[in-house]
């Protein structure tokens, strides 16, 4: 191998810089959310302890954290089935040049590029003038879905783009029906992408804000209360919420690459008779 | 039917399989037409009845008028009228594009960069997606959580000043760090720089690794193939994260007020406030200036850019 270039080494710091600009606030209020009893909301540390994290799950003086975080956890799983299913048929859709395609694909990047709060308001408007009360289960899941939809669409898009036809006809060929072609044959090929879509889907709901400030009604989800918490909290109980919640987005995260690596791995034994002597 | 009838009488056996094939082909076309549009069809709903109906109702109470506890159907331009008459809508839009231009340089310095080393430095697909991973997992974490983060940094007691103190670099505490100008691009570019990355990443994880070679043989140095080669060819990328970036920083409305300490405004907040004031028709009627502006602009960068072709 060719030497390493003096400016790999320049690029190399100009990294790390960046992954500890990315984390290192994060770092921080986990550290800071250990704080004692007697600890403000920045350094230093008076003493260390759980005090705040016992404080999330005693009675709270204002705002509902677990009933918040249960609905959010309730949303995001809706959201995210909802998005693949819909995100696997879109996509299919597209590869079939039906009139209208070009038109509608400039639709979802509309839903993309578009000022959350537009979203927000007109649902709130949409809901307000049809005499129906906005609820975070049907107009904040349809705004979020604004939201989840066109990254999931994207993804397709992406995969479909790369998938080899042949496979296809192969199927066909065999005298596979539509379905059948498309249960044991598409399916398999791109379950590992919908894994991402489905990551997509749970993540920027169960994170998403803008969308739901005037679509959840009285209850709210949990980035909600916490944005509520920032105008009326000053204790580092704020901070252990924080990092509760993105320790629990770690672990989503988590999960879905192990569930990706562990298929990978299944796949290419399950995939490949190389190497096993058969003729 | 003459027509027909004559073509086959001078060309004979082609012509036959095409007649006996066309209604057939058509057939397909149409179902492919028809199959298409019910795969789209929950698409479309979700899309519509949250997407487009809630534009249309915004466009459609933007010419509404508003008392103080109800708003009116009508059909009037007062709304428009003092939106555009007023010298404070001109600060904050210009406000508003001021932030997202800063954004997107930094964004756009520090993504290029990233992606760059990641695409060309990093030697070994297994590390590039590793480390591409762990750039892309704050973007799957709580924004908010990410902008409260900043506060014990930027404090007045905060790192970053007790750190400059202690280093000699000042001497007493310096007060813009937090809720400023400087603490809301800070947290911009540290929300929305990802969406930088990502594309361009993308894209130059395509460039044909021959072409730089080809470069490097014709005697370019590493900072003519940078500028030469690599530049022109991630330009879509680079596009894209652009318009990400663009729309994300034109269309908040919350970073601005808990970076800013509720001290600087943007069209965003302009819109939130007279939601906040039940002001619907003049919080539409700057909706829908915000919409227009943000459309003309990426439509402006979609010129540069087919993105259907990038993904």
């Amino acid at each position: 191998m060719e030497p390493r270039p003096k400016s790999f080494y320049v690029l190399t710091v100009f990294f790390a810089l960046f992954l500890l600009f990315l984390y290192g606030p994060t770092l921080t209020i986990g550290i800071l959310s250990f704080q004692g009893p007697g600890g403000g909301l920045t350094f230093p540390m008076r003493g260390t302890s759980l005090h705040w994290f016992r404080e999330l799950f005693e009675q709270q003086a204002v705002g509902d954290i677990w009933g918040s975080f249960r609905r959010s956890l309730v949303l995001g799983l809706m959201v995210m089935t909802t998005t693949i299913v819909v995100s696997v048929l879109g996509g299919l859709a597209f590869r079939k040049k039906f009139p209208g395609a070009t038109i509608f694909f400039y639709v979802i990047v509309t839903a993309l590029v578009i000022p959350s709060i537009l979203i927000s308001l007109g649902v709130g408007l949409m809901f307000d003038q049809a005499d129906l009360t906005v609820h975070w289960s049907t107009s904040g899941y349809g705004a979020q879905l604004t939201w989840t939809l066109p990254f999931g669409i994207l993804i397709m898009f992406a995969v479909f783009n790369r998938f080899d036809k042949s496979y296809e006809e192969a199927a066909r060929d065999q005298g596979a029906t539509a379905w059948q072609t498309f249960r044991h044959v598409v399916l398999p090929i791109i379950a590992p992408s919908l894994l991402g879509v489905a990551l997509f889907g749970f993540t920027l709901s169960y994170d998403e804000f803008a969308r739901t400030l005037l679509t959840s009604g009285s209850r709210n989800t949990l980035p909600l209360e916490i944005y509520g918490m920032t105008t009326n909290v000053t204790t580092p109980v704020l901070y252990a919420l924080g990092t509760l919640t993105t320790a629990f987005s770690l672990l989503v995260i988590g999960v879905f690459v192990v569930v990706t690596a562990v298929l990978a791995r299944r796949r290419s034994r399950a995939g490949s008779d190389a190497g096993k002597g058969l003729v | 039917m003459e027509r027909i009838h004559r073509g086959l009488s001078e060309t004979g056996e082609a012509r036959t399989p095409r007649l006996s094939l066309s209604p057939i082909l058509d057939r397909i076309r149409t179902s492919d037409a028809v199959a298409g549009w019910l795969m789209a069809a929950p698409l479309a709903l979700a899309l519509g009845l949250f997407l487009l109906v809630p534009i249309v109702m915004i466009a459609i109470v933007s010419f509404w008028r508003a008392t103080e506890f109800s708003i009116i159907p009508d059909f009037v331009f007062e709304n428009y009228e003092f939106l555009l008459a007023s010298p404070v809508t001109y600060t904050v839009f210009l406000n508003t594009i001021k932030y997202a231009v800063i954004t997107w340089v930094f964004t756009f310095l520090i993504g290029f960069t990233v992606a760059y080393y990641l695409a060309f430095h990093v030697r070994q697909l297994r590390w590039q997606i590793v480390l591409f991973l762990l750039c892309t997992i704050p973007f799957w974490t709580s924004n908010i959580i990410r902008m409260i983060s900043w506060i014990p940094f930027l404090g007045r007691n905060g790192i970053a000043n007790s750190t400059l103190i202690s280093w000699g670099v000042i001497d007493e505490p310096v007060e813009w760090l937090l809720f400023s100008d400087f603490s809301v691009v800070l947290a911009f570019v540290h929300l929305y720089v990802l969406f930088m990355v990502v594309p361009i990443f993308n894209t130059m994880m395509r460039i044909d690794k021959s072409l730089v070679e080809a470069a490097r043989d014709a005697g370019a140095s590493g900072a003519q193939i940078l500028w030469n080669v690599i530049l022109p060819l991630t330009k879509p990328g680079i596009m894209i994260g652009t318009i990400f970036v663009t729309t994300l920083v034109m269309g908040d409305f919350f970073t601005v007020r808990i970076m800013s300490g509720s001290q600087s405004a943007n069209v965003g907040r302009l819109i939130s406030n007279d939601i906040g004031l039940l002001q619907y028709p003049s919080a539409s009627a700057t909706a829908i200036v915000l919409l227009l502006t943000v459309l003309i602009i990426i439509g402006i960068l979609l010129r540069f850019v087919d993105i259907r072709k990038e993904l």
